[in-house]
């Protein structure tokens, strides 16, 4: 937001006068992330993780496009294209491939804290609905993406990965199994499939950035959020993005390659599935069949219905896996809360911290075989998730009494760093 | 009276709203039609539809053994039924089963001991265990898919998990007494 104290951009060299005459590229640039941004001066950590996933996303573009060069997309020649070709013969390539891998998980982390950040601080409420449903848009492109790049070395987890996730479609009553022979281009897994797959891989990435501008967009119109949940008061409440925040945000980018390395120098298979390193074998299913672990939750929902219940089990759990990320396009219309952060909400808070440990449930039950116990509990936990939005942030929203907010931001600073009262006034005067 | 932007008096001047929805319905029609092939280009090619039959033999297939063979690029079973596995199957009442059917109804008449279905599991399309030597064929003694933990009996119909019907029997017939042509 253009806050009347922002800065304006003034250019000084006659190169850059010129040049914002006929297109003011540099004004725009110092606006969105310049010292022309004012941002609230009390943002913690939590606030680095949406630069975390952009830098995320550009390494993920760059090795992308880097490893495409080497890559056949063929059933005959994928699998040892990557694994022979690129992790031995190309240059660096055991690097590209392994950064672009962990990548992958690097971006996906970041993206769940992003969105734990929201549903905790309340980011999602009004004025920021467009952002937050930009941000759920991103994360189903995201998954696509994700999806589509690991069914790319056609090893088994790829194969019948493609297999599974393709025959989601075919719950769908009457049109389901068309669809799934015309994602597929036939009739199981096949050249057809692995073509088109890469055809999207390389295409999705840069729809993404496309609402990765978008979602920047629509947060600059209100302005961020902060901790408090408390709007920006005045020029005392907020710093220039740059350099305050470019500097904050570098250190956490510095962090975040510390992490990526060490995952890509000690542990580049950690993560990953061992059974990638077989070829793809169409007759024959791994026992041990997991998908990414960033998955996790969502295949625990997908399990979670073995009984037929008016409609068949299989399309329960196709609609139930969807349901659970297309319910939070609502969650800015479910929680009626006029309070934003969770700080100042003491029931929220306990209800949020009981949806992370759920969601861990779900992970952990998703990476498990199906035993009676694991489908039990993914049970209860797929209950309990949907109940969170549907009953519990609704009713909390209605009964609960939320603590006394602070009159701004600069004051819960202040009284946060025990500053007195008369500090405070003497400096919103 | 109507004034056209000419000055000129228009007599009916519904007539320049047909143009209107006539010119957005021809471009309507233009976009659908580009529309289409860039979707049908998806669906499986000429190649991919060239897909013949298949032809089996079964002669070294001993009771109780079952083989995997390759379909339309998915994995056929093809089993020999023990006795002791066609009693069982004939045990079930077939009309408390999810997707009703008896062994006679998935199986040709006079062959009873050959059970052949595709061996893709009807939930999510992995591949059952069970056809090879030592897998784990499941509580009922059949297949059972990993990736879910549908289960099925001799008879290869859905007893337990999230799978919605048996294993599908694909058609085929014997041409002889050890030879099966699938398709």
């Amino acid at each position: 937001m253009s806050f009347p104290w922002a800065k304006h951009y003034e250019p000084k060299q006659p190169l850059m006068k010129w040049l914002d005459e006929k297109l003011p590229l540099p004004r725009f640039v110092y606006n969105a992330v310049g010292a022309g941004y004012p941002v609230p001066r009390n943002l913690n950590y939590f606030w680095n993780f949406g630069v975390l996933a952009g830098v995320a996303l550009v390494c993920q573009i760059v090795t992308g496009i880097v490893l495409a060069m080497h890559f056949h997309s063929s059933a005959a020649g994928a699998f040892e294209s990557v694994n022979v070709g690129i992790m031995r013969d190309v240059n660096a390539g055991w690097f590209l491939r392994f950064a672009h891998a962990n990548g992958a998980s690097m971006f996906l982390t970041v993206i769940y804290i992003h969105m734990f950040r929201g549903l905790y601080y309340g980011s999602y409420k009004a004025p920021r609905e467009m952002v937050w449903l930009l941000g759920v848009v991103i994360f189903l492109l995201t998954m696509a993406t994700a999806f589509m790049g690991y069914v790319l070395p056609w090893g088994q987890m790829s194969f019948w990965g493609a297999q599974v996730i393709t025959g989601f479609f075919t719950a769908v009553p009457v049109v389901g199994e068309w669809v799934q022979v015309w994602l597929l281009g036939g009739y199981a897994p096949d050249d057809a499939t692995l073509n088109r797959f890469f055809s999207l891989h390389y295409l999705l990435p840069f729809v993404i950035l496309g609402a990765v501008i978008l979602h920047i967009w629509a947060l600059h119109i209100p302005g961020s959020g902060n901790p408090t949940g408390v709007e920006v008061k005045g020029e005392q409440d907020t710093v220039p993005f740059h350099p305050y925040y470019t500097a904050k945000d570098g250190f956490g980018v510095g962090v975040f390659m510390i992490v990526f390395s060490i995952l890509i120098f000690y542990a580049p298979d950690y993560l990953g599935h061992a059974d990638n390193y077989i070829a793809a074998n169409p007759l024959s299913t791994p026992a041990h069949i997991v998908p990414e672990w960033y998955f996790w939750p969502f295949y625990a929902i997908l399990r979670a219905f073995t009984a037929d219940f008016i409609i068949a089990a299989k399309l329960w759990g196709v609609v139930a896996m969807f349901g659970s990320i297309l319910i939070l396009f609502f969650l800015p219309w479910l929680d009626k809360s006029p309070v934003r952060s969770a700080s100042y909400r003491p029931m929220y808070r306990i209800a949020f911290w009981v949806l992370v440990v759920d969601v861990l449930i779900l992970g952990y039950c998703g990476g498990s075989a199906a035993t009676p116990g694991i489908v039990i509990t993914s049970q209860l936990a797929s209950a309990y998730y949907f109940a969170h939005f549907l009953i519990i942030v609704p009713i909390i929203s209605r009964l609960e009494q939320p603590k006394p907010l602070p009159n701004s931001i600069t004051e819960a600073v202040l009284a946060k760093k025990g500053g007195s009262q008369v500090t405070e006034t003497a400096l919103s005067a | 009276m109507t004034i056209a932007p000419g000055g000129d008096v228009l007599e009916n001047p519904r007539r320049r709203d047909y143009l209107n929805y006539a010119a957005v319905s021809v471009a309507a029609v233009g976009a659908g039609v580009v529309v289409l092939p860039l979707v049908n280009s998806m669906n499986p090619s000429a190649d991919v539809l060239a897909l013949s039959s298949t032809e089996i033999d079964v002669s070294a297939i001993e009771p109780g053994q079952a083989i995997k063979a390759s379909f339309r690029k998915q994995p056929l079973f093809v089993r020999n039924l023990t006795a002791a596995e066609i009693a069982e199957a004939d045990k079930v009442d077939a009309s408390s089963l999810r997707d009703p059917q008896t062994l006679e109804d998935r199986t040709k008449e006079g062959k009873r001991n050959w059970l052949i279905t595709m061996g893709v599991c009807t939930h999510l399309g992995c591949v059952p265990l069970g056809a090879g030597e030592g897998e784990n064929r499941g509580p009922f003694g059949g297949y059972f898919c990993p990736c879910h933990g549908s289960a099925y009996d001799t008879a290869g119909r859905i007893r337990q998990g999230p799978a919605p019907t048996n294993l599908v029997v694909p058609e085929y017939e014997f041409t002889s007494d050890t030879v099966v042509v699938v398709g």
